[in-house]
Formats: C-alpha cells, sequence, structure tokens
C-alpha cells in the first residue's frame, strides 16, 4: 500500500510535467493547425535559462520570472522569423520548421552554456515531507503548485478575459475572427510565446531534481507530445489529463515491471493511443475547443 | 455631410466588370439598402467596402478616412462592421462570448498586458460582459446569452452576428443579407432591430434580397444591375423607376418576393 501510494505520488509529479509540455502542443496546435516539436526546447530552455540567471546572482524567485519571460520572448520571437512567413501557414510546413528549430535551439544552448549538466537549487530546502506513510519531496510539492497556478492561470486568460477569448475565436475561425478586428497573426504568435512559458515552467520546476542539460528537451517533446495525443490533442482538459495519466501509466511500469521499460510506455501509448483511438480518450469529435 | 462616400468604384474578374463606376453616399443615422437582381455586384461591392476585396479603382471615404487598400481589421478598427451572407459565428464559444470577442477590435490589451496584468484583465472582464448583455438586450436575445453558437436556431446566429459586429464599436454597420433564410416572424424581429442599431445613433447599409423588408426598413436605396448603379433614392420613388422595374421584370421578376 506504501509502494503504491509512493508510486502515485512519482507518477504525479512527472505527470505534472508532461501536463505543462502537453499544453504548450495543444496551444500551438489550436492556433496553427501544427504540432510544435520544438517545445522539449522550450522546456530546456526553462531549466538552462533559469540556472544562467541564477548564475548572475539573481534571487531564485527573480531567476525564475526570468527565466519564463525569456523563453516566451525566444518563443514569440522564433515564431516571428520562422513560422510566420511560411506561406498560407500550412501546418506540414510549420511542422518541419519546429523540427529545424528545435535542433537549432539545442545547439545554441550547447555553445552557450556547454554540455554539462547543471544544478539548480530546490524551492524550499529541507527533508521530505510525510504524506500517509510515504515521503513526498519538497519540490514535487513545488511541482504541483506551479502546475496548478500555471492551468488555473491559462483557464482564466482564455475564459475570462476578452484577449483569451480572441485566441479562442481565432482558432474556431479565422476569418470571423479578422472579421470582428481580431489580429490573426498576433494570436499565432502570442500561442508560441505561451505555449514556451509553460514549457520554460515545467523545465525549472523539474531541474532541481533532474539537473539542467542542453540534451534534455527531445525527450521531453516526445514525453509531452504523447500525453497530448493520449489526452487528444485540442483541448487543454485533455492535455492535463493526459499528462497525469501517463505520468502514473510510467511511474506503475517502473514500480511493478521493471524501470527499464519506463520510456518505452510513453512510445507504446502514442502508437496504441493512434492505432485505436485517434482522437484521444478525452477528445470528443476531434475538433479544438480551447 | 455624409458618413460614407464612394466614387467611382468599379471591380473587374478577369474579363467580367462586377462593378461598374459606382458611387453614392450614406449619410449619418440613415438605414440605405443595395438591391439588384442576382449578379448585380451587390456583394463585391460590399467586399471593396470592408477590406476584403480591393477595387480596381475609386475611392470609399469613411469620416473622412480612405479605405480602399486596408485590412479588414483596419477597416474595422476605423468603425465600420460587417455581417457575412453565410454567418460566421465561432460555434464553441456562447452567444455571449461570440459578442464579447467584437470587444478586442477596441482593445490595444495585448497578450502581454492580459498575462502579466491578469486581476486587471480579469476585471476589465466584468465590463465586457456587461456590454455584451446590454448588445443582446438591443438586439432582444439576452435570453440565449449563455446558449453556444452552435445550438442557436437561425434567426438568432443571425442577431448575435449582428450584436458582434456592434460591439466593435462601428459607426457604421455592413449587413449582407440579414433576412435570408429567415422566417416571417425573426423577419419582422430583424426590422424592428434595425430601427434600434439606428436609433442608437449607427448608420446602416443592408444589401437584400427581401423586398418588402428593403421597402420597410430603408431611408434610401441604390439599385445595381450588371454592375452599374440604374437608380438612386427612397423607396416610393425606387418602387415606380421604370429603369427598375425593367432590370426586374427582365430577370424573370424577383425571386424572393
Amino acid at each position: 500500500m506504501d509502494e503504491l501510494l509512493q508510486f502515485l505520488i512519482a507518477g504525479l509529479k512527472n505527470g505534472s510535467i508532461y501536463a505543462l509540455v502537453a499544453l504548450g502542443f495543444t496551444i500551438v496546435f489550436a492556433a496553427t493547425g501544427a504540432i510544435n516539436f520544438a517545445q522539449g526546447e522550450f522546456f530546456m530552455l526553462g531549466g538552462m535559462l533559469g540556472v544562467f540567471f541564477a548564475g548572475l546572482g539573481l534571487p531564485l524567485p527573480m531567476a525564475a520570472v526570468a527565466a519564463i519571460a525569456a523563453t516566451a520572448a525566444i518563443g514569440a520571437v522564433f515564431e516571428l522569423l520562422a513560422v510566420r512567413p511560411i506561406k498560407g501557414g500550412d501546418p506540414l510546413r510549420i511542422i518541419m520548421v519546429t523540427i529545424g528549430g528545435s535542433v537549432l535551439l539545442r545547439q545554441m544552448a550547447l555553445h552557450l552554456f556547454g554540455p554539462d549538466e547543471l544544478p539548480l537549487d530546490p524551492f524550499t530546502e529541507g527533508p521530505s515531507l510525510k504524506l500517509l506513510g510515504a515521503a513526498v519531496e519538497r519540490q514535487t510539492l513545488w511541482i504541483w503548485a506551479l502546475t496548478g497556478l500555471a492551468v488555473v492561470a491559462l483557464a482564466l486568460l482564455y475564459r475570462r478575459t476578452t484577449f483569451g477569448r480572441a485566441m479562442r475565436a481565432t482558432s474556431i475561425q479565422r476569418d470571423a475572427a479578422r472579421l470582428v478586428g481580431v489580429n490573426a497573426r498576433a494570436m499565432v504568435t502570442a500561442s508560441f510565446a505561451l505555449a514556451a512559458a509553460l514549457g520554460a515552467v515545467a523545465g525549472l520546476a523539474v531541474a532541481p531534481l533532474t539537473q539542467a542539460s542542453f540534451h534534455v528537451g527531445a525527450g521531453m517533446g516526445v514525453k509531452g507530445f504523447a500525453a497530448a495525443i493520449l489526452g487528444g490533442l485540442g483541448s487543454p482538459v485533455a492535455a492535463v489529463g493526459g499528462g497525469l495519466l501517463l505520468g502514473l501509466l510510467e511511474s506503475l511500469t517502473a514500480g511493478y515491471i521493471d524501470p527499464l521499460y519506463k520510456d518505452a510506455v510513453a512510445l507504446v501509448v502514442l502508437l496504441v493511443v493512434l492505432f485505436v483511438r485517434p482522437q484521444g480518450l478525452f477528445g470528443g469529435s476531434g475538433r479544438v475547443k480551447m | 455631410m455624409s458618413l460614407l462616400q464612394v466614387r467611382k468604384v468599379t471591380k473587374r474578374f478577369g474579363g467580367l466588370t462586377a462593378v461598374d463606376d459606382v458611387s453614392f453616399d450614406v449619410f449619418e443615422g440613415t438605414i440605405k439598402a443595395l438591391i439588384g437582381p442576382n449578379g448585380a455586384g451587390k456583394s463585391t461591392l460590399f467586399n471593396a467596402l470592408t477590406g476584403f476585396d480591393r477595387p480596381d479603382s475609386g475611392s470609399v471615404v469613411f469620416a473622412g478616412a480612405e479605405l480602399v487598400g486596408r485590412r479588414p481589421r483596419d477597416t474595422v478598427r476605423a468603425g465600420v462592421a460587417r455581417t457575412f451572407q453565410n454567418t460566421q459565428l465561432f460555434d464553441e464559444l456562447t452567444a455571449g462570448e461570440n459578442v464579447m470577442v467584437g470587444r478586442q477590435a477596441r482593445q490595444r490589451r495585448g497578450f502581454t498586458a492580459a498575462l502579466l496584468r491578469l486581476p486587471s484583465a480579469l476585471a476589465e472582464d466584468r465590463d465586457a460582459r456587461a456590454e455584451a448583455g446590454r448588445l443582446l438586450r438591443l438586439i432582444g436575445i439576452e435570453e440565449w446569452v449563455d446558449v453556444p453558437a452552435a445550438d442557436l436556431p437561425a434567426g438568432i446566429r443571425r442577431l448575435v452576428e449582428i450584436a458582434r459586429a456592434l460591439a466593435t464599436g462601428p459607426r457604421l454597420l455592413l449587413l449582407d443579407e440579414p433576412a435570408a433564410g429567415l422566417n416571417a416572424t425573426e423577419s419582422r424581429e430583424l426590422v424592428q432591430t434595425l430601427y434600434r442599431v439606428r436609433d442608437a445613433g449607427i448608420t446602416v447599409v443592408i444589401v437584400e434580397h427581401h423586398m418588402g423588408l428593403v421597402m420597410e426598413v430603408s431611408d434610401e436605396i441604390v439599385v445595381l444591375d450588371r454592375g452599374r448603379k440604374i437608380a438612386e433614392g427612397p423607396p416610393r420613388m425606387i418602387q415606380k423607376d421604370p429603369a427598375v422595374i425593367a432590370a426586374y421584370l427582365g430577370e424573370g421578376g424577383d425571386d424572393d418576393d
């Protein structure tokens, strides 16, 4: 029983991170109809830039905010330079460009910050807490808190602000949105910035546990993508559900079958979902519902 | 002083001149109708007025500013709103949310501001809701505010689209066949709505096939035939105009009435 609880905690910890990355996939997909394969690199940049700003002597909260803002800015610039010039916004070309962009961002991080794994201090020092006999690292609580905060802020932005409604409107019907004065192109830029910020939050939150490194983006990209597909692309609720579920599946596989199979779970899940239920577990009609 | 001055607008598609040297004025606070047989160039002219199509020559001056060459978004921001023949609502949003999207046109608040100043963006949202409610009341459909657009009856969808156009804060509202597909009751409600919109100080231009509605609601009518303006004047005059009668009879009569 204690063992199961421990697995569940680990699963929900990783699952929260996957959920944030999956949300990034979902947001860009809603705006462009394309998969942004650079999403994992935004996760990587969050951790690396967090270490970088902390290394400059900034206190951790400020370093975290700076890293999130810088990653969001990189996301926006990436869209402006590489995605916006694509004629007609063809999703297939956007996908190709994001694959190229992911390689570029990874190599740039390698040259700027070096090949080493870089440590980041835990957000709060101290021993693990006990929860019903299971140990919970303090950083895990931070991960849950930050994920919850990011999801709530995103929901409020989408549901309760004029800007968020304009983003949803653009993803539903681009021409009609332009007709009522919405700058549809700016909405695509904003979606990349927002997706990058969410990736950065995930990268920062997990860096004290795993260390930051230039090469962690690709693996996380696969996990986040699998989570988004598992839940059903197009809905934020589905992305969060898919992320948590993938985390739990991995953790239970590692605990009860073999830790070696942990990373294979995401790929198996991806294949099974695509074969059996391409719209995902929580995606209804396959239409975008932000 | 006219609010909208259309001068010598011409639009060709290949060998076809869809709109041929058309000029007219729209005076502030009036309802003006564009009518004509099918293929007369009404929708093409409409698109030219709102930046969706650039005319080959001519000018469209709204409140002293040239509209030709502007993007649809900038036309909206200048104070010209329009609806389409086939209603384009955001189906996954509620009627109220659809109307609130129109507000974006009047806002300079960008993404960064919305995110960094989420509390103030949320506070502003109360105004947006109140305004959406007010506009839906003006149109007379406030009871539909929380219904997803996909579930609205056709007549109500049309009216929601008008409310959404009004949310952009226009001085001029262009309606492309607002009565198409409406039953008699809905058409009567539409007439009342148009009066209320005009009485709220908004100038209206409609393209419409439904002749009864046009004759009832318009202050002035422009008649197009094969791209050319063949008549202009108040409804009573247009009804007796020999050129207009010939144009409609020549086509086998009006297909809607």
